[in-house]
């Protein structure tokens, strides 16, 4: 009976292709826009999701204030009144995970006939931490090394492709300023980071080493910038706010004056980015729906036209015995056949628009077995939900009068 | 006597015009037997084809009985009226009817689709009726393939494939020439022998002549209602 009445839909298809054709590239064009606005939606948001990961979650970044002398101010950083004791102080808070002091500068690292020009972190194991930075081979330094000053160093993936081409780094001596360093340990590789700037592209060394042997420090024991990472996204107010208290109880600041350092939530920044994509693809799944509306709507005005021309056809039908159900069937495996099949030929063309997409522009793009899920979903429904009006329509028809249509 | 297909008490029907409600037809009292061959005849607005689509059940009287076979029409919801048209009646047009797109095969097997009969099964009853109608070799056919007169005969074979008890014809030989409307008045009459009761409408006299009974209508009421031996005698 349904066989049969496939068959029937199929001729009734075949009889006019050109205007199939025509309804079916609505949902073709529908479906396909749907599938490729979210496979690039998708891959957005993955991507944005691996740069955020790749930064550590729940960061804050504490700055030195700036300075003020004469009327002259200088920028942040510039007067040292964050201290290695502050950093442990708040590593004590409640809340907190890890509290690294950071010293950040730029030196030209030597091994063999080698030279290259990296950015070296003078910092402690709570940094690494804070990163959520593996060593992937050798080990890291620990707290001793950076109680006594030792000169050795982890030394990220670009910086050693530069140096040490295809020779392991591991326990080799490079140096940074004439001063011989033992490479402990391999970084995990990073990627690009916010700013653009290539997070591989560094070599990491105990805090004291980077003061007193690399760079020099006027004031012992200061530095320009603390990481801190809080347990988790929710406590992160709380975090910042038992922060601030403390240190302006340590610097010893007075109700209403200005604070000498600066506190930046960087959790903020990446969660800003991750919002506006994640608007951006639902705005492109928004506009590619409307679309497939379209395109049900051009199903619908084709079947009321099938209709009306069939009027005739449908009253020698019921005169023969056609129930109600069998004419409504009829139309509506017709709109469900156009609309499913529109879809399947979407989905390939969604599909391989993604992947042109990712060849030609670089653009990262995941396709889900989610979405081909929905659309196929969207299409069955909207076959049925357009096609019914049209096919009670038919199935409403009064037999005598469906006979005498001209 | 053979037990009644057809009863009919008080029927009427009115159409709802401008000028109000018209009368198409007024009290008509009928009653046919099994095995009967009637034909209807009367003048243009007589009224002989608003009976014809009542007792096809494809209009509804205004008002009256029409009871068949014992049961009585105006209580079958309308699913059980698609069954009779299916299963107790069939119907033969005018102007042929048959579906364009389809093959004579295809199209003497459509009713069998509403009734859930198996593809095989199908095909096999059309052909069978196609032979009883001559056409056996036009079997893959599309209707305007063949002449008016095979049409004919290929809408009758679909009215039987369902073993009907009844055959309604509206004008059947009225799109056909004299001579091939003989050859189908000729395969009714053999039909009528094997048993099957028709109810045929025309307005030639010289089809009536082959119906054993024949009614006239006028102003949507019977004025005649005799046996043929009778009007011939």
């Amino acid at each position: 009976m349904t066989l049969a009445m496939l068959g029937e839909a199929w001729r009734a298809m075949g009889a006019n292709k050109m205007r199939t054709i025509l309804t079916m590239l609505g949902m073709v064009i529908g479906v396909g826009a749907v599938v490729l606005m979210m496979a690039i939606g998708q891959g957005a948001q993955y991507a944005i999701g691996q740069t955020i990961s790749a930064m550590g979650s729940n960061l804050f970044v504490l700055l030195s204030g700036s300075s003020q002398t004469g009327g002259v101010r200088t920028g942040s950083g510039s007067a040292l009144t964050l201290t290695v004791a502050d950093a442990d102080a708040i590593a004590e808070l409640p809340g907190v995970q890890a509290s690294a002091p950071i010293h950040p500068g730029s030196a030209q690292v030597v091994y063999g006939p080698n030279n290259w020009n990296t950015a070296i972190i003078g910092s402690t194991p709570a940094y690494l931490d804070a990163r959520a930075w593996p060593v992937v081979s050798g080990a890291a330094f620990t707290a001793s090394d950076v109680r006594s000053a030792t000169r050795v160093a982890l030394i990220g993936q670009t910086t050693a492709q530069n140096l040490f081409g295809d020779e392991d780094p591991v326990g080799r001596t490079l140096r940074i300023r004439q001063s011989p360093f033992t490479v402990l340990g391999v970084l995990g590789s990073k990627g690009q980071g916010m700013d653009g700037r290539d997070q591989d592209d560094s070599l990491i060394i105990p805090l004291t080493t980077a003061q007193r042997n690399v760079f020099g420090t006027q004031f012992p024991g200061t530095v320009r910038m603390v990481m801190v990472q809080a347990a988790s996204q929710e406590i992160m107010p709380q975090v910042e706010k038992s922060m601030t208290e403390l240190l302006r109880q340590r610097h010893r600041l007075r109700e209403g004056q200005e604070a000498d350092f600066y506190l930046r939530n960087l959790t903020a920044v990446a969660d800003s980015a991750a919002e506006s994509t994640r608007v951006m693809s639902m705005l492109l799944g928004a506009i590619a729906s409307v679309s497939l509306l379209v395109g049900g709507i051009g199903i619908m005005n084709i079947m009321l036209v099938s209709v009306t021309e069939r009027t005739r056809e449908i009253g020698i039908r019921m005169a023969i015995g056609a129930r109600e159900r069998d004419i409504l069937l009829q139309f509506l495996l017709e709109a469900v056949i156009i609309s499913v099949v529109g879809c399947f030929i979407g989905l390939l063309l969604g599909i391989g628009g993604a992947w042109l997409t990712q060849l030609l522009t670089d653009t990262m793009v995941i396709i889900s077995g989610s979405s081909v899920l929905v659309a196929f979903g969207v299409a069955a429904t909207v076959g049925i939900f357009f096609g019914y009006y049209p096919a009670q329509k038919a199935a409403r028809l009064n037999p005598i009068e469906a006979l005498r249509y001209p | 006597m053979n037990p009644e297909v057809i009863r009919i008490e008080g029927l009427g029907k009115s159409y709802q015009a401008s000028a109000g409600a018209f009368p198409a037809l007024k009290a008509v009292k009928l009653t046919i037997r099994k095995g009967e061959f009637v034909a209807i005849m009367g003048p243009s607005g007589s009224g002989k084809s608003t009976f014809m689509n009542i007792l096809g059940c494809l209009d509804a009287p205004t008002i009256g009985r029409y009871e068949m076979e014992g049961r009585s029409v105006a209580e079958l919801d309308r699913d059980e009226l698609a069954l009779l048209r299916n299963r107790t009646i069939g119907f033969v047009f005018q102007g042929f009817n048959l579906l364009p797109r389809m093959t004579l095969r295809d199209n003497v097997a459509l009713p069998l689709i509403y009734c859930g009969v198996k593809k095989a099964e199908r095909q096999a009853r059309a052909e069978t009726l196609l032979v009883k109608v001559g056409l056996a070799d036009k079997a893959d056919s599309l209707p305007n393939q063949i002449s008016g007169g095979q049409q004919q005969r290929v809408a009758i074979a679909r009215a039987l494939v369902n073993r009907p008890s009844l055959l309604l014809a509206d004008e059947p030989t009225g799109n056909l020439d004299s001579h091939t409307s003989l050859d189908i008045m000729a395969l009714f009459e053999t039909l009528n022998h094997e048993g099957i009761t028709i109810v045929l409408v025309t307005h030639e006299p010289d089809i009536a002549r082959h119906a054993k009974r024949q009614i006239h209508f006028l102003d949507g009421g019977i004025v005649s209602d005799q046996m043929t031996e009778e009007l011939t005698a």
